[in-house]
């Protein structure tokens, strides 16, 4: 059977990706936010899943304005770095897995979650940058990957509550799926920042902690936060947090935390980052 | 423009709801086009005729030709979209921030090399007006 091994939070910062592919990821801007990852990759490479299910926000690549799904289930063989205006990231192109996604996709409907099915879809920043930032530059990518893109752009975004009751639909799709897979889900976006008007620039360090402790131990009582405390208190971005109850809802309710990592700033953006394992520690 | 929302309290914050969403449709459409380098070139060879193709208010169609940021996303604009017309004109986000936020790209870079904007005395438009 199928099974989750672990849970990654991960922000997903454009310029990270930027910097991966000038190959500017030492200097003394970038430096210290890939230092925070050195033990992600190291710790990957032990983990290594065969798949990767991760969760995202599109920022208006695939999505316009013209059609807005709260949440859509990557079906596809394969997804393509998607142009976002400077041309394609030069990154491996993901490969899906077809037959786990249409599983996926049936358990999630007859557990009364309404998803819209993506047979076709371009990937941008948002799924790229997590993937470069937790396993490097490989000439392909090191497993499948399977993406669910949430609207975090038009409000409403879907509630923390919602998220993480999705996420545990997952895990009772991945459970009962019939193959011998390991699956790492993946969490990302965030984590305070604001990107426009005149409170641009937003950080809330404070709210960063709080938020990374109810992700590793209180995730009940913190998939309950408000839309409004997320907006005043985590900028009008900030709200790419709820994704991360996605994750958080398919792991374990007692979860072990391997990894946290918390850096102001990328460009406009706190960086977070937290990796968290479903098993005890020293049992696989 | 909107019945009144408790977000509607936060300063400096335009939250992209449904009601802008549909506010600014024509204009978002008209920003992601860029994305797009065919677009981008009919755009820089005859401006007027490519806006004529996006049924936007005389405001809207205005704020973009004047590159009124701020004003872009009080009518409906939303950053995402809006940051594309930015990239045509050569600004990135930081730069962009630089100019919503009256600041400029230096002070602004400033600012979020040394933490960022803080939460105190940025959370309701009462602390603003009392500034
Ligand atoms: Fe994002």
């Amino acid at each position: 059977m199928a099974w989750i091994s672990s849970g990654v939070g991960c922000s997903h910062v454009p310029a990270l990706g930027v910097a991966v592919d000038k190959e500017i990821t030492q200097d003394d801007y970038y430096g210290p936010i890939f230092k925070g990852f050195e033990y992600s990759k190291k710790w990957m490479e032990k983990e290594k899943p065969d798949v990767v299910f991760l969760v995202y926000n599109d920022h208006c690549t695939a999505f316009d304005a013209s059609c807005i799904p709260t949440f859509a289930l990557g079906c596809a063989a394969e997804y393509q770095p998607a142009d976002e205006g400077w041309g394609p990231r030069p990154v491996p192109v993901v490969k899906g897995n077809q037959r786990l996604s249409s599983h996926i996709a049936q358990s999630l409907i007859l557990d009364e979650f309404d998803m819209t099915i993506m047979n076709e879809m371009e990937v941008d920043h948002g799924l790229t940058v997590p993937l470069s930032m937790m396993f490097g530059t490989p000439d392909e990518w090191p497993c499948q990957v399977i993406p669910l893109a949430v609207n975090v752009v038009q409000y409403p975004a879907p509630t923390g509550n919602r998220c993480y009751n999705l996420g545990k639909a997952i895990r009772r799709a991945i459970d009962s799926y019939d193959e011998d897979l390991k699956v790492c889900i993946f969490g990302t976006g965030g984590m305070s920042h604001q990107l426009q008007h005149e409170r641009a620039g937003l950080i809330n360090p404070d709210f960063d902690a709080k938020f990374l402790d109810y992700i590793a131990n209180d995730p009940v009582t913190g998939s309950q936060m408000t839309h409004i405390e997320y907006l005043r208190e985590a900028g009008s971005e900030g709200i790419e947090l709820v994704m991360w109850y996605v994750m958080r809802g398919a792991l374990n309710d007692d979860v072990t935390e391997k990894h946290r990592f918390y850096h102001v700033p990328a460009s406009n953006t706190a960086v977070g980052h937290i990796i968290l394992e479903n098993h005890a520690e020293g049992k696989a | 423009m909107t019945k009144s929302e408790e977000y509607d309290d936060i300063p400096g914050t335009i939250v992209f709801d449904a009601d802008r969403s549909r506010q600014g449709y024509h204009l978002n459409m008209f920003c992601i086009s860029l994305r797009e380098q065919k677009n981008r070139d009919a755009f820089t060879a005859d401006a007027s005729a490519y806006l004529d193709k996006y049924p936007m208010t005389p405001e809207q169609r205005q704020a973009v030709l004047d590159q009124e940021w701020n004003l872009m996303l009080e009518l409906g604009g939303n950053i995402y979209y809006t940051s594309k017309l930015a990239a045509y004109h050569g600004i990135n986000f930081q730069e962009l921030a630089g100019i919503m936020t009256g600041m400029g790209s230096t002070d602004y870079r400033a600012m979020m090399l040394a933490g960022g904007r803080s939460i105190e005395g940025n959370r309701n438009k009462k602390e603003w007006e009392d500034k």
